[in-house]
């Protein structure tokens, strides 16, 4: 009994204590969920620190949760206790939460910043990209990249192709642990046309076949689970191939360095982007955050600290140097003319139907 | 006690009469109270530990055992199609109620937001369900009688009767199609069981090894431990001390950093493979793969529960008088014969206690053989990892956490009827 009456009066001494806070600084924390590593950091230094200046009042708190957040948001929402106020997810993840009710419809021309132009926001962000609950920031692609030193001058790689190709190009290669990306490459490299590759995945033998060119190399091949484990593997000589992030990739090749050369052929294009989910206690804060965060001049400074597209087409041209290192940011987005050439755009809508059926093939795959 | 016969002392009742404390009451009554009293105390004293035992492992348990079997999303989001269907035989293509039912059901669930969550229980029994349930929600609003032509012209699954025959089985309170999937079996078309498609077949060979390469780590921390432990109870103190905190060092590392020094180590342009490269004894294209596979799993997590292995074993064998062996020497058994007769047998509570702890710590290990474990060396509790966070799907990875804890329950049922839990010593 004792026990409990203490922790009451704690509770009761914390709540006014907190009451007591809120009145004297009207100060008030956000917490949002992001990625972590290097594209968190890229948001503290585009978007957190300029608005928290702005607001002295508003404190930004990062949890790196991003990657379970879709189970994060449905716990916090089981338990009625919503502590996270704005998530960066996936598209696909967003699609499914907001099905699920578990976080807030946008009004995108009434929430968000129109374009200098006067754009209206649905206009100026990139074709298919907004949701109903989603904001998108950035274009980010998942490539394919391999170690220069790891192959003669004179006989580098330079397609997916190349990579099913262990004869010439030899070594092993490292990929992500689960279906999405691999098939549509096995595929691709198997002469599926770009436009035609998610049409023969949703056909069983069009399954079939991409897990038979996979078969292919299967010997070679190394999983891997975390993102920053690709470059290390890759830095390391462990693998010779090794996809991954475009960003990590970018940072471990510009930033750290590294040998690293990335083949854009065949890239798959994805967006990411905000989330708010409902039931939390700061809601106008956080609208008012996300009208400036997504602007096109917010938009278009996220990329000077990592190379990851805008998805306001109004930011392009905005996008500069690289803020530390100095050099041209252009040359390194998934978007770039020179990069765009043959991207496979991710289909959310088919990873939402047939994710769950071909992550257990796909496992299945692994063991044997 | 003490005191009350202390009290009693002075007081010092007639001969004969009840013994009486000094204020009057007999003695019997001041020691019964005395004791309950003592027993209250006691207990309020464990009041906590019990309290949280119940908060964060009972309770947990139970919900995770029931999470197994519970399947609401149906009877809740879809309450008149499931009545409806209750009449249907399952034979041909439900009647026209059925789907206005359903399209009733459809409008409530896009209106209050909540189909997204029929959708994705039904989206782990048949691909494309979810994308079936959202867009026809999405356009429920337009559509007109007869609802049947409506339905199926929005999308050709809702004129095939396999869907409804999901419909109408998952539109029961309790589910069983976790366990089955769990086992690798599904049901067929009709409804009955079979097994799972042969390439879909994860779970059984998953369990299978998570046990055997449980074992190999139990036995090889046996056999490393044991000289170790011999060596703490019978060197010198000042020896033993220094030995015993290179034991204890890895406990006081993180256990990412341990793991991650493994993969320096073991890589294959890591410091052993280079060693092996630099004296010759391997050529340069023939490095040897220690990691990202199940050896790399095995290495790892021998060394991490080692400490787990090598502490019972020592405390049992501090307490075993080297002078047994001398007196086993002395009558004349040779030194191989002395171990096996005289040593041995003496260590097997501490042999037990260690097995037992490294095998079901093993057993449900995770970050490891996250990280060093390639796709040979995963445990049955990283794809339970992996239902939690990323495919979201609680239930199956509560049905899989629910075989793991009986699965450890009867082994440990089964150490009991062969080893004998009494005959354990922890310490």
């Amino acid at each position: 009994m004792k026990f409990l009456a203490l922790s009451t009066t704690a509770l009761a001494a914390g709540a006014l204590l907190a009451v007591a806070g809120a009145g004297q600084a009207q100060a008030q924390s956000l917490t949002i969920v992001s990625w972590g590593g290097a594209y968190t950091e890229s948001q503290v230094r585009a978007y957190h620190d300029p608005y928290m200046a702005e607001n002295p009042g508003i404190t930004i708190i990062n949890d790196d949760s991003s990657a379970n957040a879709l189970a994060g948001i449905r716990a916090q929402a089981q338990a009625g206790n919503v502590t996270w106020d704005l998530v960066d997810m996936l598209p696909s993840d967003a699609q499914l939460a907001c099905d699920e009710g578990l976080i807030l419809e946008i009004d995108h021309d009434e929430m968000l910043a129109a374009a200098p132009d006067g754009t209206p926001a649905s206009e100026d962000f990139l074709p298919g990209s907004l949701g109903d609950c989603f904001i998108p920031q950035i274009v980010y692609s998942t490539v394919m990249t391999f170690n220069t030193e790891m192959f003669p001058a004179d006989n580098q790689p330079a397609s997916i192709e190349d990579f099913f190709d262990v004869e010439n190009f030899p070594g092993r290669r490292a990929i992500q642990n689960r279906p999405g990306a691999n098939l549509e490459w096995a595929l691709f490299a198997d002469g599926v046309p770009i436009d035609e590759i998610y049409e023969v995945l949703e056909t069983p033998e069009g399954v079939d076949r991409a897990f038979a060119k996979l078969d292919t190399i299967k010997e070679h091949l190394i999983f891997w689970t975390e993102g920053s484990q690709a470059p290390q593997l890759l830095a390391d000589q462990e693998v010779s191939f090794a996809t991954g992030y475009n960003g990590r990739m970018f940072a471990a090749a510009e930033v750290e360095g590294q040998p690293f050369a990335i083949i854009w052929d065949g890239q798959i294009v994805e967006w990411d982007g905000w989330v708010v989910p409902a039931g939390g206690n700061n809601i106008d804060a956080v609208m008012d955050y996300l009208y400036w965060a997504t602007d096109t001049q917010r938009l278009a400074d996220q990329a000077k600290f990592i190379s990851y597209g805008p998805a306001r087409a109004s930011s392009a041209a905005l996008v500069g140097e690289h803020a530390d290192l100095g050099i041209d940011m252009g040359p390194h987005m998934p978007t770039h003319p020179d990069n765009y050439q043959t991207p496979i755009v991710l289909d959310n809508d088919f990873w939402t139907d047939y994710g769950d059926e071909l992550r257990e093939r796909f496992s299945n795959w692994m063991l044997q | 006690m003490a005191q009350a016969e202390a009290a009693a002392g002075p007081a010092g009742g007639p001969p004969g009469g009840p013994m009486v404390t000094a204020d009057g009451v007999p003695l019997k009554t001041s020691l019964r109270r005395a004791e309950r009293r003592r027993k209250i105390t006691a207990l309020l004293l464990v009041v906590p530990l019990l309290a949280f035992i119940l908060l964060t492992f009972i309770i947990p348990i139970l919900e995770m055992l029931w999470r197994s079997v519970d399947n609401p999303a149906l009877v809740r989001y879809l309450p008149n199609s499931i009545e409806v269907l209750q009449e249907w035989d399952g034979e041909q293509l439900p009647p026209e109620e059925v789907f206005a039912a359903m399209v009733e059901d459809l409008r409530v669930g896009q209106e209050s937001r909540t189909i997204g969550q029929v959708a994705v229980r039904l989206n782990y029994e048949m691909s494309g369900a979810r994308s079936l349930f959202t867009r026809s929600a999405r356009s429920a609003e337009d559509f007109e009688p007869p609802y049947r032509d409506a339905l199926i012209d929005a999308n050709p699954r809702w004129g095939e009767v396999t869907t409804w025959r999901l419909i109408k089985r998952e539109g029961r309170p309790l589910t069983a199609s976790y366990y089955l999937s769990a086992f690798d079996l599904t049901y067929d078309d009709h409804g009955s069981v079979v097994r799972q498609d042969e390439n879909l077949r994860i779970y059984g060979q998953l369990f299978l090894r998570t046990l055997v390469l449980s074992l190999a780590i139990t036995l090889l921390t046996l056999l490393l431990g044991f000289p170790i432990a011999y060596l703490l109870a019978t060197l010198p103190l000042r020896y033993s001390n220094l030995l015993m905190i290179l034991v204890l060092l890895p406990f006081w590392t993180s256990l990412l950093v341990r793991t991650t020094a493994w993969i320096v180590l073991l890589q294959q342009q890591g410091v052993i493979n280079s060693l092996l490269v630099g004296i010759g004894l391997i050529g340069d294209d023939g490095r040897l793969q220690m990691v990202h596979n199940w050896v790399g799993t095995i290495i790892a997590m021998t060394h991490i529960l080692l400490p787990f292995m090598v502490l019972p074993l020592y405390s049992v064998m501090k307490t075993i008088p080297p002078s047994y062996l001398r007196a086993a020497r002395s009558l004349g058994a040779n030194p191989l014969v002395a171990f096996v007769r005289v040593y041995l047998p003496q260590t097997v509570p501490g042999i037990g206690a260690g097995a037992i702890l490294v095998f079901i710590i093993s057993i449900g290990y995770y970050i490891t053989p996250a990280l060093v474990g390639g796709q040979s060396g995963q445990l049955i509790s990283n794809l339970i990892a992996f239902h939690m966070q990323n495919s979201l799907n609680w239930g199956l990875a509560a049905a899989l956490g629910s075989i793991l804890l009986a699965g450890v329950l009867v082994l440990y049922w089964l150490y009991n009827r062969i080893v004998g839990v009494d005959n354990m010593k922890l310490g």
